[in-house]
């Protein structure tokens, strides 16, 4: 009972299987908020964020996390994304007006002919910088 | 003031059933950009196997960052909210959560570190289903700032 999963074989560590600039705006950031329940104001007021040593407003990071691994299911399908860590390493502000953008990109990191699964590094980076450290996901195939 | 050490192994929960709803399924697969028709199209969901409409990889911590907020205002772990900024997040999924689930998340804490004035205070959501049976396991670790 799942989404077709992607064919294991064919597959080579360093394989970009998916990859999507992701253009985040203030309004990105209150959606989340309220799609997820995570209020905390750092993500919405700026009085706020600068007043606790931040730049500005700055994302989830599991608003960053989450638009990752939707990156991530184009070519894995949804559900079958079994195990996702990541490291949150670096704030990215979001600028009002304007936007911030952050590119993703999935690659073939580790493969496990036995259970028929694939690890998969994220590259996920804000102005030429990673903003999460050791994202990996373990995506089951066929 | 630091983060008290000797509350490594306190467990939260459950408290209020979570139930999974479709629009919030959707609303949350807008929020992150998920755009598997499965997320959204209940007929979609079916046909590819599911009961129903099944969420994207990290809607659990919506369910589980309700139960983790438990040991931020435990006063005897110690947590100063206004200092704390989230480190590491993990998922291990042993099913697909879908619409209609009933989820009940229980709250370890599995680790507390401090080094150079700042604790790490790491927690394991373990979500189970209304017959008791695993979904998730949701790490997250927090970063605590102490005061001066």
């Amino acid at each position: 009972m799942a989404t077709p999963r992607p064919s294991f074989s064919g597959l080579a560590v360093g394989d970009v299987v998916a990859t999507r600039e992701v253009i985040v705006t203030r309004d990105s950031l209150v959606r989340y908020a309220g799609a997820s329940g995570d209020f905390n104001p750092i993500h919405y007021n700026d009085v706020f964020a600068t007043s606790v040593g931040l730049p500005g407003v700055i994302t989830h990071g599991m608003f960053t996390m989450g638009q990752a691994a939707s990156v991530l299911e184009e070519w894995a399908g949804a559900g079958n994304v079994v195990d996702y860590q990541v490291r949150f390493s670096r704030p990215i502000p979001v600028p009002n007006p304007g936007e911030a953008v952050v590119s993703v990109t999935a690659k073939v990191g580790a493969l496990d002919e036995e259970a028929k699964a694939v690890r998969v590094d994220l590259a996920v980076e804000f102005e030429g910088q990673k903003v999460l450290g050791k994202a990996q996901a373990v995506v089951a195939c066929a | 003031m630091a983060v008290n050490a000797d509350a490594v192994g306190r467990a939260y929960g459950p408290v209020e059933k979570y139930e999974v709803a479709r629009v919030k399924i959707r609303e949350f697969a807008d929020a992150v950009d998920a755009r598997a028709a499965e997320h959204r199209d209940v007929d979609a969901a079916t046909a590819a196997g599911y009961p129903d409409l099944v969420v994207p990889t990290t809607f659990a911590a919506a369910i589980a960052q309700r139960a983790e907020f438990q040991v931020v205002v435990d006063p005897e772990v110690g947590v100063d909210f206004s200092r704390v900024v989230h480190a590491e997040q993990r998922f291990v999924h042993h099913r697909p959560i879908v619409a209609g689930d009933v989820i009940e998340a229980t709250i370890h804490i599995d680790s507390i570190t401090s080094r150079a004035g700042i604790s790490m205070v790491t927690t394991r959501a373990e979500l189970v289903d209304a017959q008791g049976s695993p979904v998730s396991t949701v790490f997250s670790t927090i970063a605590v700032r102490e005061g001066e």
